[in-house]
């Protein structure tokens, strides 16, 4: 569904991303770890394609198609979707609208937001004032609403309490149509910094992102366990996770 | 009126010709020539020619008057259809109005002064009526009123004076279009509202202007709120107007009164705009509010709040925000906070910018492209429903705007 291939990313002039390659099948899920300032969301935002996030080398190819230069709404269109850690307040829009604006063909407003407990915010501007668990519950609704077929996730856990976890992790697990077997298409690429949704959302792979590359990838849980016991730097040098 | 009275306020006017507003484009008021009035009163404002229906229209004035509880409409400087369907609501001219209630005069030239600016001064010196609204004490008005004042012969000034009375404990809302003929080019529109809110009494404002080329306004109100009273004041302002300037001040005398001011203008190029609201918070428990939005695609815009607190326990806060859509085009807030003692809780926020990146990349992550996401933007920037109106009277002013929004997006 997704292949990165040597991907150079620069932000005001930086380069951020050094050339990281990347190939995530359909129907497949993948998590990225690293530690703060790795590159993770420049990672997502330069496959969601922000301009801000200047692809200078390499290419992103989607279903078999060079979307390297293509503009943001247009890969949204194309069936990308992504849920923001921190997105902005819009203030005169509605949570409503723009769950309405994301969505496709029958879909039911309502019935997303009722599956998200989102009901008493759908009046409300978007992220105005919102808790950092209803941000995440707004986020996946639209998500939710778009269908996309690959969903970018950057830290769905962070800031949500226990008991609202597993309603994200249901959400999540909907969206990567995990109830779903042999006609699951969809896949997704999640960051986490603890792991804690690994508990909710079954992955197929993992990849350690340090540095501006990739050096590792390997099963999700174990990774998990060597960067807990051992730290990043450990796990990107570790000859068998690879 | 008494005569010592009318003498009296003759005078002040008189000596008062030639004061120039602190703000806003010094206008000569010799160019504009005296309406020859050459219109009938209309019973029925469908026969209003269609053109006239259409202008109405779009300052919120429904020629067909449904959900309305009555119409007040005044041509030029004659008053040409005034109706009240509802019991306890009086609607007609302020002139029918003196010579009905001799204790009008206890209200005259009461919130707003007589000597204030030449414009004050030249409504008294050269007065063609207005209207004057009152509900009942207890009444409350099921649907809103309408008022239109409206400019039809050229380079005419109509110099109108407004009372509105509610009694205590009533409820008014009321809409007010002000317009313009599609052919007048040049007018001025010197409007005097003199606002009296009673003990628990609530009037809501909303206030559309729809003006052509060389038209130039200058409103001038005053606002009197008494204990648990409640003024809300909306403003739109979506077309051109060439020279507005305006400062209406609130005098919150009664404890727990309210008054809030909402504003949202969009000024195109030739357009030079100069708004704001005073609100004098003078009893305990006073609250005071006031939000402007405005937009500028090439005019000027300028956004003035006021918020005097001159007892402990009030409260008063500000919102000036303003987009800036062209390269050119100018957009000034200046919001001011005057504590006068202290326990008073007091606070503003301005931002004036381009629509943030930040947003449209939001709404373009969703699926829109860079064009959808910024009318998206702005429409919710202009967004009504910031303006706490009855549900019917939101959804007729939200489709106000949108009919006005085609104009500059």
């Amino acid at each position: 569904m997704l292949e990165i291939k040597d991907l150079k990313v620069e932000i005001s002039g930086k380069e951020i991303l050094h050339g990281v390659d990347l190939k995530i099948n359909d129907a497949e899920t993948h998590v990225l770890f690293g530690p703060n300032g790795a590159g993770k969301t420049t990672l997502l935002m330069a496959i969601m394609g922000f301009p801000e996030y200047k692809i200078t080398g390499g290419k992103i190819l989607f279903n078999g198609e060079d979307i390297t230069d293509l503009p943001l709404h247009e890969r949204a269109r194309r069936g990308i979707g992504m849920s923001f850690q921190r997105p902005p307040t819009i203030k005169g829009v509605k949570t409503r609208q723009i769950i309405e604006i994301s969505a496709r063909n029958g879909i039911s407003i309502d019935e997303v937001a009722k599956g998200l407990n989102l009901g008493h915010l759908l009046n409300r501007d978007v992220n105005d004032g919102f808790s950092g668990g209803e941000i995440k519950r707004s986020e996946l609704s639209q998500l939710m609403a778009q269908q996309p077929s690959f969903v970018l996730l950057d830290e769905p856990e962070s800031g949500v309490d226990l008991e609202n976890i597993s309603l994200l992790g249901s959400a999540i697990n909907k969206l990567l149509q995990k109830d779903m077997k042999r006609q699951r298409v969809n896949s997704g690429l999640i960051i986490t910094h603890t792991g804690y949704i690994l508990d909710y959302v079954d992955a197929d792979a993992g990849h350690l992102l340090i540095g501006g590359i990739v050096p590792c990838a390997g099963n999700p849980r174990e990774m998990l366990h060597d960067i807990k016991e051992n730290g990043y730097e450990v796990c990107a040098i570790c000859p068998t996770s690879c | 009126m008494s005569n010592k009275l009318l003498d009296n306020l003759t005078e002040r006017a008189k000596l008062a010709v030639d004061k120039k507003a602190p703000f806003g484009e010094d206008i000569d008021l010799t160019k504009y020539v005296k309406a020859s009035n050459e219109h009938d009163y209309v019973e029925d404002l469908e026969k209003l020619s269609k053109e006239e229906k259409e202008r109405l229209f779009a300052v919120g004035v429904d020629t067909k008057a449904e959900n309305r509880s009555g119409s007040f409409v005044q041509h030029d400087t004659k008053v040409s259809h005034r109706r009240s369907t509802q019991e306890g609501v009086e609607v007609m001219g302020t002139m029918e109005a003196l010579e009905k209630y001799d204790w009008l005069q206890d209200y005259w030239w009461k919130a707003v002064a007589v000597d204030q600016d030449k414009y004050t001064a030249h409504v008294e010196l050269h007065q063609n009526d207005g209207y004057f609204i009152r509900t009942l004490p207890g009444v409350k008005t099921v649907y809103p009123l309408q008022a239109c004042l409206y400019l039809r012969e050229e380079s005419i000034a109509q110099n109108v004076h407004n009372i509105i009375i509610a009694e205590e404990g009533s409820e008014l809302h009321i809409i007010t279009g002000c317009t313009t003929g599609p052919h007048v080019k040049e007018g001025i529109h010197l409007g005097v509202s003199e606002f009296f809110i009673k003990k628990g009494a609530k009037v809501s404002f909303t206030m559309i202007h729809g003006w052509n080329e060389n038209v130039a306004v200058r409103p001038r109100t005053g606002v009197f709120v008494e204990e648990d009273g409640v003024f809300l004041s909306n403003y739109i302002l979506l077309r051109k107007a060439h020279s507005l300037q305006m400062y209406p001040n609130a005098y919150m005398v009664g404890k727990n009164s309210t008054a809030r001011f909402n504003t949202i203008i969009a000024v195109p190029e030739g357009s030079h705009v100069d708004s704001g609201a005073r609100t004098y918070l003078r009893a305990p428990g006073a609250k005071a509010e006031i939000i402007s939005r405005t937009i500028s695609t090439g005019g000027t815009v300028i956004s003035r709040g006021h918020m005097i607190g001159e007892v402990p326990g009030v409260k008063a806060h500000m919102e000036c925000n303003g987009l800036i859509l062209t390269e050119t085009g100018i957009v000034s807030a200046v919001p001011e906070l005057e504590g006068r003692v202290a326990d008073v809780e007091m606070s503003h926020e301005a931002a004036v910018g381009k629509i943030a990146k930040e947003e449209i990349e939001y709404l373009m992550a969703r699926g829109l492209s860079e064009d959808e996401a910024k009318s998206t933007i702005i429409r919710g920037f202009l967004d009504v429903s910031i303006m706490g109106l009855p549900p019917h009277l939101e959804a007729a002013i939200k489709k106000t705007v949108e009919t006005s929004q085609k104009g500059f997006m």
